[in-house]
């Protein structure tokens, strides 16, 4: 029984499309002198019967070259022509009136032709199963495990049985371990979709089972509602595994999302919440330090691109430790040219602030211009890999892994040095720090530099995965409050915890409620929060009175 | 006696201000419709809808003062309550248009058959008639502030604290406000409105009346601020500012005055919004954004805080240069604005209006004193130093 699926097919198609076209691009730098020894055969395309031209075809793919490939692609796409002066055959495409000739075999350029100057060269639909089975087994059993291991994914998502036995081929050829599982699974894709035996069925649908992925459940799907018996049963039970695997999956993807997104916010939020925990001030131009940041990598790769490109893949360590000096140093500047004037004055220092972040919005773009600005991704950030059934992009790892070490490091130089002695002291009782000989004012400045430098190397990497623009601040700042407010003050933990509930709660509720109203849900979440711990998560704890 | 508490309300300065303010409210209308046009008094229309729309600014300012000045209670997210003021004002204007839209229909508003709905939500309901839309006026927010305010203040939520999550109340609205789902318009918000109260809003009378009607709001709205402020329980309120806890001690429920308070500005930030819509012509999400609110709070501290007649001066001013700015240097705005935040926290913490007062007040004790020492014995005394 042989049942297709057309969108399967027509993916199949695309890959070897994708593929010829691989081949073609490739051509001329193989082109040699071997190739010429399929041109009569390539020639002898455009003479003959049907039958005449299927023989050539198994003709030309029986010569093993990859070269052939395109012309196939091309004959069974209808643009293979041949040329009336001469009988030669060329790959054509329309351009402008005429069409534009390209050598099948090296992918020369052959100049243009009038169209009643060549002939198409016709092919039916028994023809073109015939080139998509021989295009199959071409680059199943090509050299490059790569181009094997896609032709075996493609084939697995497509379930063409007609390629069944040049896959037994290939498999037996097989020396590629990863590319043998995968030949195996699409084998058994092949199969179910061929005449074979119940009991090879079943071998099969196990074998798919065990791939467990999306493409392995719409294939049993399919195989469900096209049998009856055994195999049907047998499929159910597939897929009812797979489903309850996948849901697994599913959960672990949002896990996975929400710690990412987590990050980022702790990312965002740990520099507010250290000055917010020492000083009580809220410092409502904590996201332009962030912006600033990104911007500063901005400029780093500018200066890179101009002068330096191969240090390209290092822009983001030059860029790290001058993103800290360069927010840090604004954020000492703006503790002791206006928040110092503000102390006791809460809410005057969220205005002041408010006005600041205003004016730095206002500067970047007139220095850099109100729209998005692009900051590359160096190689070693861009791209994914694959965990079970979870794929991971580098970028947002990175960005996990660096929030963990900005974490960690921040609680390095708070447990650790002597500086971080004297913030801790401060944080919990200021007078008492002063009156021990803390010179109070100092660890005012250099908390706020801190926050605030936190906040710049924040924006290095929030510049790999948003718009650097004026407004990229803006994005985060409720966010990050509510980050803090909901971890509690004067405790990174606090932070940590609270930015990662919000990140993974926030992912969760995006399929339910879509991602705005999961956004508005976790702000009221929070609202209800802090009524009942008015103090957050994780409140300081000792006899502190209401400011 | 409700007259001779308004008199003993309306002392010298108070009153001068609401005359004045009731000489512009009269005064203005008459020279748009009165005056013709091209004599040196005539006052544009655009003129009276701006002015119509910074005196709905004022009410906005003021009832942020009320709350800010008087209670110690910073809101960030007062424009969410002049928001759903404007939007159940938008409601009726929508509920007006009747079949004049674009899609004619008759009871759906335009958008609403674009996204193919087939019958009205439930609450838009009673928006067809004014009675109905004008209290939700007051009611919605209110009942917003009421709910928000009940849970804020019995948890003792305050300070930075409270400000923040005011700022998240009007955050998520604004999130919320921008889905098409909700029934509000979405991104595009309530807009191309005809008539209120039967009279087309693009009229010149009907623009001079709007314009009236907010003076005379503004006017009423601060009588009242003025009457609370200056009764038992405003003196409350300052104690709760100024010392919360220790009112609490006293015996005071805290909670109860604050959240009486709350509701009420909330209310007329309400009303601001309601008579904003029909002279802008427009309510969108935008006014949800929390850059708005924290924008009142500096129109009050420019004028100054706890002073009524601070936040009117203020709103105007501060909206009059940005309207100037905006047109002339747009983009010196956010820089002038950004200073003015940062130059009025630390230079004029008590804003213009608090600043002469004070100013005012130790001129007249020096004086005052200086005639006391001169009257007990002839030898002038030196001016104690400022």
């Amino acid at each position: 029984m042989i049942f297709r699926k057309p969108v399967a097919m027509s993916f199949l198609k695309t890959f070897l499309a994708l593929f010829c076209l691989l081949t073609v691009a490739m051509g001329p730098v193989r082109a040699d002198d071997s190739h010429e020894a399929l041109r009569p055969l390539v020639n002898e395309l455009a003479s003959g019967k049907y039958d005449d031209t299927e023989r050539q075809i198994q003709a030309l793919v029986a010569s093993g070259d990859p070269v052939v490939a395109s012309t196939l692609q091309a004959l069974r796409a209808g643009d293979l022509y041949v040329r009336k002066a001469d009988g030669l055959v060329f790959i054509a495409r329309k351009a402008g009136k005429g069409f534009a000739l390209t050598d099948p075999l090296t992918g020369a350029d052959a100049g243009e032709v009038a169209k009643r100057d060549i002939d198409k060269i016709k092919v039916n639909n028994k023809l073109r199963r015939v080139i998509d089975a021989s295009l199959g087994s071409l680059t199943l059993l090509s050299s490059d495990p790569t181009v094997r291991l896609a032709a075996a994914q493609a084939v697995f998502k497509a379930g063409d049985p007609e390629v069944l036995d040049v896959l037994e081929t290939a498999l037996a050829k097989e020396t590629d371990d990863d590319v043998r599982v995968v030949m195996e699974q699409a084998r058994a894709a092949a199969l179910l979709n061929s005449d074979r035996g119940d009991a090879e069925k079943l071998d099969a649908i196990e074998t798919i089972a065990s791939a467990g992925n999306r493409d392995a459940l719409s294939l049993l799907i399919g195989l469900r509602s096209a049998t009856q018996g055994p195999v049907s049963e047998a499929a159910d039970t597939a897929i009812r595994r797979i489903e309850k695997s996948l849901a697994l999956w599913d959960n672990a993807q949002n896990v996975w999302y929400g710690l990412s997104l987590g990050s980022v916010l702790l990312l965002a939020a740990i520099g507010l919440a250290i000055t917010f925990g020492v000083m009580g001030v809220i410092n409502m131009a904590h996201g332009e330090m962030v912006m600033i940041g990104a911007y500063v990598t901005f400029v780093v790769q500018e200066i890179i691109r101009g002068s330096a490109p191969w240090l390209f893949d290092y822009s983001l360590f030059i860029a790290l430790p001058l993103a800290f000096l360069v927010s840090g140093a604004i954020g000492v500047g703006v503790e002791r040219f206006i928040i110092r004037f503000l102390y006791g004055r809460p809410l005057e220092t969220l205005l002041a602030t408010w006005g600041l972040s205003l004016i730095l919005q206002q500067a970047v773009r007139s220095l850099f211009g109100p729209t998005n600005r692009e900051v590359g991704n160096p190689a070693w950030m861009s791209g994914a890999f694959d965990l079970g059934q979870l794929t991971i992009t580098y970028n947002r790892m990175w960005i996990v892994v660096f929030a963990m070490l900005v974490f960690a490091g921040l609680m390095l130089v708070l447990k650790r040095t002597s500086f971080g002695l004297f913030t801790r002291a401060v944080t919990q009782n200021r007078r008492m720090a002063a009156s021990m000989g803390i010179r109070t004012p100092w660890i005012d400045a250099l908390t706020f530099g801190l926050g605030s430098g936190i906040a710049g190397i924040a924006g290095v990497a929030l510049s790999q995965i948003d718009n650097v623009s004026p407004n990229l601040g803006q994005g985060y700042i409720i966010d990050s409050f509510m980050v803090v407010v909901f971890g509690g003050v004067g405790n990174l933990w606090g932070t940590l915890v609270g930015a990662m509930t919000l990140g993974v709660v926030n992912k969760f509720l995006e399929p339910y409620a879509g991602a705005v109203l999961g956004k508005i849900l976790v702000l009221v979440f929070i609202i209800l929060f802090i009524q009942k711990r008015p103090r957050g998560l994780f409140a300081l704890k000792g006899r502190a009175v209401e400011a | 006696m409700m007259t001779s508490y308004l008199f003993r309300t309306l002392d010298a300065k108070a009153g001068v201000f609401v005359a004045l303010l009731l000489a512009v409210t009269l005064l203005v209308p008459v020279l748009n419709l009165a005056v013709p046009e091209g004599s040196f008094f005539h006052v544009p229309t655009y003129a009276v809808t701006l002015m119509g729309k910074y005196l709905t600014y004022a009410l906005l300012a003021l009832s942020v003062d009320l709350v800010w000045g008087y209670c110690g209670i910073l809101s960030l997210g007062h424009g969410a309550f002049f928001a759903l003021g404007g939007y159940a004002m938008g409601m009726y204007l929508m509920r007006q248009i009747g079949t004049r839209g674009v899609y004619g229909d008759p009871v759906l508003p335009d958008f609403m058959v674009f996204l193919n709905w087939k019958e009205l939500p439930w609450y838009w309901y009673g928006f067809d008639m004014a009675w109905f839309a004008f209290l939700m006026v007051l009611v919605v927010p209110g009942v917003l502030a009421f709910v928000f305010g009940w849970f804020a203040f019995r948890s003792r939520v305050t300070g930075v604290y409270l400000s923040i999550i005011t700022q998240a109340l009007t955050y998520a609205l604004l999130l919320a406000f921008f889905r098409n789902d909700m029934g509000f318009g979405g991104n595009n918000g309530l807009t191309d409105f005809k008539d209120i109260l039967g009279f087309n809003v693009q009229e010149d009378t009907t623009r001079a009346g709007l314009f009236v009607a907010s003076g005379l709001a503004v006017i009423v709205c601060f009588l009242i601020c003025r009457f609370v402020t200056r009764s038992k329980l405003g003196k409350v309120l300052v104690a709760v500012r100024d010392a919360e806890s220790r009112t609490r001690f006293l015996g005071y429920r805290v909670e109860h005055y604050k959240l009486f308070v709350w509701v009420l500005s909330a209310m007329m930030a309400g009303i601001a919004g309601a008579l904003y819509v029909p002279q802008v012509g427009i309510i969108n999400p935008g006014e949800f954004a929390p850059a708005n609110s924290i924008e009142v709070v500096i129109w009050v501290a420019v004028g100054g805080r706890g002073t009524l007649v601070g936040a009117v001066l203020g709103a105007v001013l501060v909206n009059f240069s940005k309207t100037w700015f905006t047109a002339a240097l747009p983009d010196v705005w956010l820089f002038a604005l950004g200073a003015l935040f940062v130059v009025v926290t630390l230079f004029l913490p008590k804003g213009i209006i608090g600043t002469i007062g004070e100013r005012y007040t130790a001129l007249r004790d020096r004086r005052a004193s200086a005639r006391r020492e001169a009257g007990v014995d002839a030898e002038p005394q030196p001016q104690p130093a400022e």
